[in-house]
């Protein structure tokens, strides 16, 4: 399982931050997107799919 | 054969204040269908939970929105042109080259350090309706002052400015105004901007809002200013009214309140059920799009050409949740539509989240007999601007 952000049109919305504050940040620098933790363990996982569900711009991606 | 006649869309006469315009869930209940608007324009409305975030996310829907059906006023017609900085009505690469330089001073962390600040404004203005004593009216006390100064610090406009700021970002959410009303209140609030821009330049600083779009991007001047009023009047006007309006719902159903009030630490939760349902129940049609080719949605076939507004009332969509009608403060939250969907979701959304959960949490555990002081039937709202919310709020608490 591996959970990637599509930093091209990332809007840095902050949506993945509230949804999975472990597996997501925001960069210092731009504001944007961060994946922590690309193969989070599965008690992450539900908070990384609402992460997906939440995204406005539709560029988190959890790839089975 | 000729066609059926298209219906005005219901945008008023609410049965209850914090209900849809009369007719208007009858009129969307079989999905998708063309509407009149007050200004001639024919539009469908999108009121499913799945239609509502394709119409806001897809590509094939431009937002801009000249000679569309939002365009009641010769305000709103400003608001919704193509001009620079104007980033609600730019599409791709041109909306996100202004929107994500913005996204640094909105960030989650950097909002989270803004929260004892933000607690210090909302406890002063507690302070002081305590002090003025019973009944107190919510809406001048608390819910304009506290948004207004907030948006002032985080886009860094000084003390001295904001009862400027707050009475033009009022008066240009105004319905009625006409074009040179509104013409010369942005050109008002463009001179005091053009003198923090000054300050910003000589100061370098990027801490707030408005030296970071000076001293950190590539804004033109003209953009700069745009996108500060916006950002203004934004701030001012849709926290506010919320604030209002959720405490009118709980005040409403007192069993719900008793689940916040029993755990106030769960407010960040309570907060997103508080925007789905309210801004769910509000109903209406809203945001415009209009297709760039054909587009299928909820199994019918939008034209190109063809004017889309999207509805909230998709916030009550079984699809979204289990008894989406109901307001559960015990809900999970879940992925509502209260600050729309795709790149123009609100900015300013992460900012609301955390005024709004501070200002329910204090109102309730610093008063926790609060209630309205007449029956919220007949308090007065206001259809008169953009965004709905009530006039007043009288409230006692002993």
């Amino acid at each position: 399982m591996t959970v990637r952000i599509d930093q091209t049109k990332c809007i840095g919305s902050g949506q993945c931050v509230l949804a999975a504050p472990d597996v997501f940040d925001q960069s210092d620098s731009d504001g944007l997107g961060l994946v922590l933790i690309a193969e989070p363990p599965a008690e992450l996982l539900p908070g990384v799919r609402d992460a997906v569900d939440r995204c406005p711009a539709q560029v988190v991606s959890l790839e089975e | 054969m000729t066609e059926a006649a298209v219906c005005p869309v219901p945008h008023e006469n609410r049965t209850h204040p914090l209900g849809a315009p009369a007719g208007f869930e009858e009129a969307i209940s079989n999905g998708p269908v063309k509407m009149l608007w007050p200004n001639g324009v024919e539009a469908w409305v999108v009121s499913s939970y799945a239609g509502v975030r394709q119409v806001l996310s897809d590509r094939r829907f431009s937002a801009n929105k000249e000679g569309g059906p939002e365009m009641r006023t010769e305000g709103e017609q400003i608001l919704g042109l193509p001009q620079p900085g104007n980033m609600n009505v730019m599409d791709g690469d041109e909306h996100l080259r202004l929107r994500r330089p913005l996204s640094r001073a909105f960030m989650v962390k950097r909002l989270n350090e803004m929260r004892p600040r933000i607690q210090e404004i909302v406890d002063q203005h507690f302070d002081e309706m305590e002090r003025g004593g019973e009944p107190a009216d919510l809406v001048s006390s608390v819910c304009l002052p506290v948004p207004s100064l907030v948006i002032a610090e985080l886009l860094g406009v000084g003390a001295e400015h904001q009862a400027l700021f707050q009475a033009t970002a009022r008066e240009m959410l105004g319905k009625n105004g006409s074009k040179a009303e509104y013409e010369a209140k942005a050109a008002e609030l463009g001179e005091v901007l053009a003198k923090v821009v000054d300050e910003k330049k000589a100061s370098g600083s990027t801490d707030d809002l408005i030296g970071l779009m000076v001293n950190d991007t590539d804004f033109e001047m003209d953009e700069l200013l745009m996108l500060a009023i916006g950002l203004l009047v934004a701030g001012h006007e849709t926290t506010s009214n919320f604030f209002g309006l959720f405490t009118l719902t709980l005040f409403e159903n007192p069993d719900q309140l008793a689940v916040l009030k029993r755990d106030p630490s769960r407010a960040d939760v309570i907060v997103e059920e508080l925007l789905r349902y309210t801004i769910g129940k509000l109903g209406g049609a809203g945001i415009a799009r209009r297709a760039l080719e054909d587009v299928e949605v909820d199994g019918v076939t939008i034209r190109a050409g063809d004017w889309v507004t999207v509805s909230s009332h998709a916030n009550l969509d079984e699809q979204l949740c289990p008894h989406a009608s109901e307001l559960d403060l015990e809900r999970r939250a879940v992925p509502h539509l209260g600050f729309g969907f795709g790149p123009h979701q609100c900015l300013g959304a992460n900012l609301a989240r955390v005024e709004l959960q501070i200002l329910l949490r204090t109102l309730f555990t610093r008063f926790p007999n609060v209630r309205p002081a007449i029956p919220v039937a007949e308090m007065a709202f206001r259809e008169d601007m953009i965004t709905y919310g009530a006039a007043a709020i009288p409230v006692v608490w002993s």
